[in-house]
């Protein structure tokens, strides 16, 4: 299964349609879809408006890759459940988001190696082809940095 | 005699925010955690401490702000927590301005999709905060934020 999530309200119809346009080319039957508040109908993927936390950590844990715009909370998840994962990043000069801090962590954590990027529709349509190629980063740990824990402990341990 | 548990109100919205406040968790042993955030769903991902849900906001909705900042205001009194921490956004912002009037120390960690400059929230809340921190090293200052590592 192939899991694609917007990850919160707000829609983002330009991935889930740049997803659907695909599926139906390469006539892929397993994608489901977390599309946000949108009045969007795809017509050959699967989807949700929302999904509550438990149904969201079921798809998320079952999907094979993940397709999601440029958010911490899905990266993260990736990273932590070890899913390869494409991100395309919304973009506040199409009125994605308020300014383009997806864009910058896209960028960013790209040259860290820990995620693939879309920039754009046709650099997903790109991606998706070569899809079996795509790997998951390594894998991260379920809690922060020792140093950034530590830090915060001794500010909490030493109050007074 | 034993010293009283510090308690700690760990507070976050949705998405992002939330995911990166469950990665400090550790720093929380040992104290009296009460966590606060915006959907009643994300209770099943703390097994310990307490759960309160409250309203969210964004800086597009004038009225919802004003809701939002009553009920954190409460939930302060209510929780009156020794530590409040947060990494975002506007709820937290409002725990850390009005932490202060509770008796609280405040520490405000940006959060991690914040790489090229601070968020908005997190350049107004930062100077109030007792500890103000980001998660790029590239964005540290002498005057603040502070760098110690990072949720990644």
């Amino acid at each position: 299964m192939i899991f694609v999530t917007v990850g919160t309200d707000a829609p983002f119809d330009r991935l889930i349609t740049a997803v659907d346009r695909w599926a139906g080319e390469s006539a892929r039957e397993d994608v489901v879809a977390q599309i946000g508040r949108s009045n969007l109908r795809p017509r050959f993927i699967r989807v949700h408006q929302f999904l509550d936390p438990p149904q969201f950590a079921e798809h998320f844990s079952s999907a094979e890759f993940v397709i999601a715009h440029a958010g911490m909370g899905t990266i993260l998840s990736a990273l932590r459940y070890g899913k390869p994962l494409i991100v395309m990043p919304r973009r506040a000069t199409l009125g994605e988001q308020r300014n383009e801090h997806q864009l910058a962590t896209a960028r960013r954590l790209s040259e860290m190696g820990k995620v693939t990027v879309a920039f754009d529709e046709m650099e997903l349509a790109e991606r998706l082809k070569q899809l079996d190629r795509l790997r998951a980063a390594d894998p991260i740990g379920p809690y922060a940095d020792p140093s950034l824990i530590a830090g915060l402990r001794g500010f909490i341990q030493n109050l007074d | 005699m034993e010293p009283a548990k510090k308690k700690v109100l760990a507070i976050a919205s949705g998405g992002g925010h939330w995911v990166q406040l469950l990665r400090l968790r550790p720093a929380f042993a040992g104290c009296d955690v009460t966590f606060a955030t915006v959907r009643p769903g994300y209770k099943q991902d703390i097994s310990e401490g307490s759960f309160i849900v409250v309203r969210d906001c964004n800086r597009s909705h004038k009225l919802r702000v004003l809701w939002s900042a009553a009920g954190i205001l409460l939930l302060l009194i209510k929780v009156r927590p020794d530590v409040v921490v947060t990494t975002g956004a506007a709820i937290g912002y409002f725990a850390v301005r009005f932490g202060r009037w509770v008796g609280a120390r405040t520490i405000w960690v940006d959060s991690v999709a914040n790489v090229e400059e601070l968020s908005m929230s997190g350049q107004m809340a930062g100077r109030h905060a007792d500890l103000w921190l980001t998660q790029w090293s590239h964005l540290q200052r002498p005057e603040g934020p502070g760098f110690l590592g990072s949720v990644l």
